[in-house]
């Protein structure tokens, strides 16, 4: 049979073959399997013979009748670890960016401050292009030369990666189930009131700072698109 | 019974002419000696072209010629003719310059920028159709 790894630490298979092998596919086992009966470290077993003394005590599994050859072979330890995400030269806070993809593409936001994760936090403001405070990755995104002066102001430390986790919510029923409660479509739940604070507060500095600009609320509520003859490499943003 | 060509933009020592490729490419510089059918020797002593030998297929002849200027100058006797005719900005001011400079400028701005172009344009289309409607009724 074919080594089941290559070298300690890397298997022979990749990760989908063995996904595909194992047959993973079917759905993952859940539940805890039958307990098996735990067998007694020893048994009695009658000898026979007279001066064997009858029965003796005999462990039910063998003891190995070598010493392993060789050492137990350790996983080899990974020395690689990744590397904090760089924030792009031309992208500071109040930058102006180009969303490229997702629900708000083409919309013109204000970046505020780069994530512990990497993800850079943006904002509309939500009052001028409905773009709330958010997320997003910077390979989607095109950095313009247009910064918006934000003076010494610093986001609030306790929008973080974590603000934006869901809340783990229990499903009992199905997701049919779920939306129509009693043949009704579910109300939408409130966005909490705590956010949209957050939201205004930031929002407060941001929009400020934009309105000393002629046209900058006009062109911040315009949506960016490519008009014919117009190649994004060849644009100076 | 022979007519007199209207034709007058020659290849010709004293003709100014505008560089289309290679790295001086959009500057001009005039012809000091044609050295063949293919090539001629130019020399741009104010507009930061080095003396060198240019094909003409890599530049267009403009109108503008400095007169006068001897076969072959060298580069500090173009300078004195250049500055003396003012040939730099007679360019300039010509209407072929004008709308380099502003394809250029406009090729430079940035997205905000773009932007403004945008409104001010659309501003004038406004202004102009409500002019008009007011003088046609």
């Amino acid at each position: 049979m074919a080594r089941k790894e290559l070298v300690p630490g890397i298997g022979r298979l990749s990760r989908s073959q063995v996904y595909a092998r194992r047959q993973l596919y079917k759905g993952r086992k859940t539940g805890t399997a039958p307990a098996k009966p735990e067998a007694p470290p020893t048994k009695e077993v009658q000898v026979k013979g007279d001066k064997n003394g009858g029965a003796r005590l005999v462990p039910t599994s063998k003891a190995p009748r070598f010493y392993p050859a060789e050492d137990v072979r350790k996983p080899k330890k990974s020395r690689k670890s990744a590397k904090p995400t760089k924030l792009r030269d031309s992208i500071t806070p109040g930058t102006v960016l180009i969303l490229l993809a997702g629900r708000f593409r083409g919309k013109r936001v204000v970046f505020l401050k780069q994530l512990e994760s990497g993800l850079l936090l943006v904002t509309g403001p939500y009052k001028i292009n409905g773009v709330p405070l958010r997320r997003v990755n910077q390979a989607y995104v095109i950095a313009t030369s247009t910064k918006i002066d934000l003076g010494d102001f610093k986001t609030d430390a306790k929008i973080n990666d974590s603000y934006f986790a869901k809340s783990e919510k229990k499903r009992t029923r199905s997701a049919e189930d779920e939306f129509f409660a009693d043949g009704k479509p579910k109300e939408k739940e409130a966005f909490p009131e705590s956010k949209a604070a957050d939201q205004r507060e930031v929002d407060k500095v941001v929009l400020g700072a934009v309105k000393k600009t002629e046209y900058l609320v006009k062109y911040l509520n315009a949506s960016f698109s490519l008009s014919k003859g117009e190649y994004p490499h060849k644009l100076v943003f | 019974m022979s007519l007199e060509s209207n034709f007058n933009r020659f290849v010709e020592v004293g003709r100014v002419v505008l560089l289309k490729a290679g790295r001086y490419a959009g500057h001009i510089a005039v012809i000091v000696e044609i050295i063949d059918h293919n090539r001629a020797i130019i020399d741009g002593p104010t507009t930061g072209v080095p003396r060198q030998a240019f094909p003409y297929r890599h530049l267009t002849l403009t109108p503008l010629t400095i007169s006068k200027l001897p076969r072959n100058a060298g580069s500090g006797t173009v300078k004195k003719y250049v500055d003396k005719s003012g040939i730099v900005t007679k360019w300039e001011s010509t209407a072929w310059a004008k709308k380099r400079a502003a394809a250029e400028k406009r090729r430079t701005l940035s997205d905000f920028e773009r932007f403004q172009v945008m409104l001010h344009k659309k501003s004038r289309r406004d202004k102009v159709r409500k002019v008009l409607k007011a003088a046609k009724a």
